[in-house]
């Protein structure tokens, strides 16, 4: 992975006294305790990341955490007070006003939260935009621009006008005038927060369905931790200014880095994140080409439980074996178990989401078997460790 | 105050009127180039048969309507013009046009570029806005007085009062057309390297369209109030009706003469807001 976007030490102070401003911060103090004894509002302080190529990035914070300043930055619509933003190694806020239009032409597209459309002209033109900007003759720029909107499922809309399109089509316009432009980074300003869920969720799909073909960097801010967990590669948190912290969705809900962002992952629907993978458990089991009856039965004993699991020497899975019908071999003197084996277990994926698997789960008396696409077993699933994972409880990990 | 003497106000303005006189060269060049659009137009509303005239007038109507289909409003268009020939005030109403139109469009030329500017520049919108409230309040009278010493008398005083009068709402409006354009429709189109040049044609001006021309039909209605006022240092045209009606007590003929205003008034009206009505649909 290489970096496409690197961000150094970027500030924004809005108001007058920002050299006094940039000394508080530097002596470590709040947002409010500035903007109380400077008068100055410190938008973004001191942030340093880096988003690599081809990931979905996602900024994430409340209203007033300085997300839209930073994103905004990254194209200079709003000038950085001091700090560098490199693309592809090349620092940005040194260019000259001509280099930066080229730059906004030619490496990157941005999509608004209220979609940002000219009223005064069709789907097709608004679509165009950015190449009729950049002086792409007409026929050519249509040719791009349709074809980009048939990218975004529009199809039969090009001669209309926003006003005449639902939120949900206006914004995939949005989407395709990014698109349209061939830029690789785009800038997505909470792009799906004017949008109805059912709408949002569609659109979230249709990004990463998009993504997989096309490879763009996305930064995409939110202010919704369940969108940011879906789709993001990897989450930048923000608050007052500053990054709290920046990860996977899973290190973010595993490995919150402070009170502020465990709060924030206190509301999440954990069945839409969590993955089999992420609640299994070690599974007792017995190998069938080597244990008899005897050792299963041992096993259970020490394990304080009524049914185990059965695997062959190359870790594949068998089935089961039930405590009663071990019983029963043993007093026959048996020294196989397959005739016990029950091979109607249920099984899945590790990468299947919980909601998936929830209502199967809590119907089944014998635990979902987690294999991997050579039968591997690599673990189970009891309705326990479910509820424990769903209710943000520790989950254990070595499973 | 009985100490203080009386600021020698009038005198410091008439000086500076007599040192802008000295500028001959300048006001004969500006004269001469209002009195060339004048004629313009007087030449093509006199080489119109009035049938034709009325025609234009009436089949323009309806195309601007063709969706609503005023009827109301042609028939109102037919009966005034009809009027107005009857009474035999023709001539003297496409003066008054003449005069009406050369006003607003130079309002346009000169109005929608300080609009612009003052919709872009801060620093500019401060210092304006005095100078336009100063435009419109001042007595319409009082344009007059110079306006002759630099113009002489006729029509191009009249066009220059009228334009002064009547230019700022043109300009009002269009800065406030450009002001109110979203910003994140400004903040998309420099997202996407627009030029100054492209994000204002492109997208501020299409966008204050209508508020613009609601500036320039103010403009329009404002000259044509100024029609009569300007007839007094010799503009031809039903305000001179008005004014010699006004000179021999004649109720009568003022009426008639004013009437035929409120008829010319009305159809300028009604065809500069269908113009503006916007081509996009609704929601």
């Amino acid at each position: 992975m290489t970096a496409k976007l690197q961000v150094r030490h970027l500030t924004k102070i809005f108001g007058r006294r920002i050299a006094r401003a940039e000394e508080l911060i530097k002596a470590g103090r709040t947002k409010a305790e500035i903007l109380k004894s400077a008068g100055a509002t410190v938008g973004v302080s001191d942030a340093n990341f880096e988003v690599n190529d081809g990931e979905i990035f996602v900024i994430m914070g409340l209203s007033g955490s300085g997300k839209s300043t930073m994103i905004r930055m990254i194209n200079r619509l709003i000038e950085p007070t001091s700090g560098e933003i490199l693309i592809d190694g090349k620092n940005l806020t040194s260019l000259n006003k001509k280099e930066l239009l080229n730059v906004r032409r030619n490496k990157m597209s941005m999509v608004f939260q209220n979609f940002a459309l000219f009223p005064n002209r069709t789907i097709i033109e608004n679509t165009a935009y950015g190449l009729e900007i950049k002086g792409v003759d007409k026929d050519e720029r249509h040719q791009k621009a349709h074809e980009a909107l048939e990218l975004v499922g529009l199809h039969g809309y090009d001669n209309q006008y926003p006003t005449q399109l639902s939120g949900g089509m206006q914004q995939r316009v949005g989407l395709a005038r990014a698109l349209a432009n061939n830029s690789e980074i785009l800038l997505m300003d909470e792009a799906f927060s004017a949008l109805d869920p059912l709408n949002r969720k569609d659109m979230q799909d249709e990004l990463l369905d998009l993504q997989e073909n096309l490879h763009k960097t996305i930064v995409f801010i939110s202010h919704d931790l369940n969108e940011a967990l879906r789709i993001g590669d990897r989450i930048m948190i923000m608050k007052d200014g500053v990054i709290v912290q920046t990860g996977t969705p899973e290190e973010i809900l595993t490995q919150p880095a402070d009170d502020y962002v465990e709060k924030f992952i206190e509301d999440v629907d954990r069945t839409k994140v969590l993955t089999a993978a992420n609640v299994m458990i070690r599974p007792s089991y017995v190998n069938i080409d080597k244990d008899g009856p005897r050792i299963a039965m041992r096993r259970m004993v020490e394990n304080e439980i009524s049914s185990l699991y059965v695997v062959n020497s190359k870790r594949e899975f068998v089935g089961v074996v039930d405590a009663s019908h071990v019983m029963g071999l043993i007093k026959k003197k048996e020294r196989q178990l397959n005739s016990v084996i029950q091979t109607n277990v249920p099984t899945t994926a590790p990468d299947t989401p919980i909601t998936e698997i929830m209502d199967k789960i809590s119907s089944t008396p014998i635990p979902y078997a987690v294999i991997d696409d050579q039968n591997h077993l690599l673990g189970i699933i009891i309705r326990g460790a479910v509820l424990g994972a769903i209710s943000g409880n520790e989950v254990n990990e070595d499973a | 105050m009985p100490n203080i003497p009386q600021l020698p106000v009038s005198s410091w303005i008439d000086k500076l009127v007599d040192w802008l006189a000295s500028f001959e060269g300048f006001f004969n060049g500006v004269t001469n180039f209002i009195g060339g659009i004048i004629n313009g137009f007087q030449w093509v509303f006199d080489l119109l048969p009035i049938w034709l005239f009325m025609i234009l007038v009436v089949g323009g109507t309806y195309w601007l309507n063709r969706k609503t289909k005023h009827w109301g409003l042609i028939a109102f268009e037919i009966v005034g013009l009809l009027y107005i020939w009857n009474q035999g005030f023709w001539r003297d109403m496409t003066q008054t046009l003449t005069l009406v139109l050369t006003s607003s469009l130079i309002a346009l030329v000169i109005g929608v570029p300080l609009g612009i500017w003052m919709g872009k520049s801060k620093v500019f919108e401060t210092i304006n806005k005095p100078v336009l409230d100063f435009m419109q309040t001042m007595p319409a009278f009082v344009y007059l007085i110079p306006a002759v010493a630099f113009f002489g008398i006729g029509m191009v005083p009249g066009v220059i009062a009228s334009v002064i009068f009547a230019m700022p709402p043109t300009i009002r409006m269009t800065d406030l057309g450009i002001r109110q354009v979203p910003a994140d429709l400004i903040e998309a189109a420099d997202s996407y390297g627009s030029t100054s040049w492209q994000k204002l044609f492109k997208v501020q001006l299409p966008l204050a369209k209508s508020t613009l021309m609601a500036g320039v039909n103010q403009s329009m209605m404002l000259s044509l109030s100024m029609v009569v006022i300007a007839s007094m240092i010799g503009a031809m045209g039903l305000g001179n009706k008005v004014y010699f009606a006004v000179g021999r007590n004649d109720a009568g003929g003022g009426f008639a003469a004013g009437l035929a205003i409120v008829i010319l008034a009305i159809i300028l009206d009604r065809i500069t807001q269908a113009i503006n009505r916007s081509k996009i649909p609704k929601s």
